[in-house]
């Protein structure tokens, strides 16, 4: 059984860690800043939720799984928060120029 | 070459760094920058002698962390009294140098209003 | 060379690589941010480092309130980029700063090499004397215990460099709110996140310092959290900064240091010296402390944030 669990968490960590690095190569190669901010969306919800998915196993309790998903959901909050106000500026910038 | 040793001197570069930026660059906020990178070199100095010195259960020595703390409180309240002067030198000035035969700014008529 | 030791490397030169990165961009706003990477970066050494406490320290004041800090003077002050270009001095300048910097880098480097082995260290001793403290988290002990005097001398310096900060107002303005008022659409995004954040983060905070005694965390973190939750309220216009002039601020400012300096001072009646506690009540004691301790940091790291008054109070 902890084999199955350890297989799972190592698999949802690296597919995390791909979403990571899928996300800063967008920021990296992605022309301006509404395409990059859609880049980062994803490493943020994808990648940390699925990093946080095979972390649930070896958290060790309930109070702490809960704990991690909490970091997840604000994490996702402030992140959306952020794109929303970031990409506001960029159009306002684009359209002054 | 063991971890603790690596980021020794990673904290020894940091320092070297931090002291070529504060000398180089011209512009007051640039050089308060430099300043904290510096100090993060300092902090991660002793932090490695706190890690050296693990042992009786803990990962390592207790004393230099808490110094660490302290000195990162007092490092940022030591930046924000920086910053607040700098914004204030601006205010008066017009300009943000820390040349001495800047020209005077706007104010120099109405010194008395401070 | 083993994995781990690998990947600390790689942690390592992305240390270094930002930290030059933040030397040579042109822009101070990009410098700033990169400034905040660094800090995170750093955090993570941190954690290698085994001190969990500096970890989260570092990652509330000195990532992420400095950076805050950095931003908004690097925003402030973007009219004056283009005249300092033009005093940038020339490579004999340069070159010796160099020579300076490589020779302080070279002699650290060498203190790092040749430390002594064995380590010398003081964990045994605080160890040893940490179950009548009744803390378990053995820097938490340090700082409260051991160490106190310290812990409530910096209270008191970071409190001056608010008075300092203060001072800096213009003669007529003085007493009144600091900063500017912020202004932002009251069903936009930020004044959303304004107020839904703030109750999570104060909870989170108190959980943080309140957890100090057992498990990495503490009153620095926990206080700072609450600051920044503060600050948020601030800047998304749900709530204006308070005059100085006020007295139930100055009060809230001064309790943290004032409830340290009575149970100091308590101390000589009860366990014989200054800032000792009776083993019987020291986990009290220090509750007690680092309630007002919260407290007051929440409000200095917030005020410090928010500047020197530029708007009168009186209508």
């Amino acid at each position: 059984m902890s084999l199955v669990l350890d297989v799972f968490s190592i698999a949802a960590i690296c597919a995390g860690a791909f979403f990571f690095l899928a996300g800063t190569a967008g920021l990296l190669r992605f022309p301006d800043a509404l395409t990059r901010l859609h880049a980062l969306t994803k490493a943020d919800n994808l990648g940390l939720g699925l990093v946080v998915l095979g972390l649930l196993p070896r958290a060790g309790g309930v109070l702490p799984a809960l704990k991690l998903i909490a970091i997840w959901l604000l994490v996702l909050l402030a992140s959306a928060i952020v794109s929303q106000l970031i990409g506001r500026a960029a159009r306002r910038e684009s359209r002054l120029q | 070459m063991t971890s603790v040793t690596l980021f020794g001197l990673l904290g020894a570069l940091l320092v070297g760094l931090g002291l070529f930026g504060l000398l180089v660059h011209p512009h007051p906020l640039r050089k308060i920058l430099s300043f904290n990178l510096l100090g993060g070199g300092v902090f991660l100095l002793f932090g490695v002698v706190a890690r050296r010195g693990a042992g009786a259960g803990l990962g390592g020595d207790p004393v230099p962390q808490a110094l660490v703390i302290t000195g990162l409180v007092v490092a940022f309240a030591a930046t924000a009294l920086a910053v607040v002067l700098l914004l204030r030198l601006f205010q008066e000035s017009g300009s943000a140098t820390l040349r001495t035969d800047a020209p005077a700014g706007k104010d120099a008529g109405g010194a008395a209003d401070h | 060379m083993s994995w781990t030791l690998a990947l600390e490397a790689g942690l390592a030169a992305l240390v270094l690589g930002v930290a030059v990165w933040t030397l040579s961009v042109r822009q101070t706003f990009a410098a700033v941010v990169a400034f905040v990477v660094y800090g995170l970066a750093l955090t993570l050494v941190w954690v290698r480092l085994s001190a969990l406490d500096v970890a989260l320290t570092e990652a509330a004041i000195g990532s992420g309130l400095t950076g805050v800090l950095l931003l908004g003077a690097a925003a402030r002050l973007r009219a004056t980029e283009a005249d300092a270009v033009a005093e940038r001095p020339g490579a004999g300048v340069r070159a010796a700063a160099a020579a300076l910097a490589a020779l302080v880098a070279l002699a650290l480097a060498a203190a790092v090499l040749y430390l002594p082995e064995p380590a010398h260290t003081l964990a045994p001793a605080a160890m040893a004397e940490l179950p009548a403290t009744g803390m378990r988290n053995a820097v938490t002990g340090v700082l409260m215990a051991y160490r106190a005097a310290d812990t409530l001398l910096e209270k008191v310096v970071v409190l001056i460099s608010l008075i300092g900060v203060w001072s800096l107002a213009q003669d007529k303005l003085w007493g009144g709110r600091p900063g500017l008022l912020h202004h932002a659409d009251p069903d936009g995004a930020l004044a959303f996140l304004a107020r839904r954040l703030p109750p999570v983060g104060i909870v989170a905070g108190i959980y943080i310092a309140w957890l100090g005694a057992d498990q990495p965390g503490g009153a620095f973190p926990g206080g700072t959290i609450i600051a920044a939750m503060w600050l948020l309220a601030m800047m998304a216009g749900v709530t204006d900064a308070p005059p100085i002039s006020r007295r139930w601020l100055r009060l809230v400012l001064v309790a943290g240091p004032a409830v340290f300096l009575a149970v100091g001072f308590s101390g000589f009646f009860t366990a014989g010296a200054f800032l000792a506690y009776p083993v019987a009540y020291a986990k009290a004691l220090i509750v007690v402390i680092e309630v007002g301790m919260v407290l007051t940091i929440a409000a200095t790291l917030g005020l410090l944030m928010a500047g020197p008054p530029e708007r009168s109070d009186k209508p």
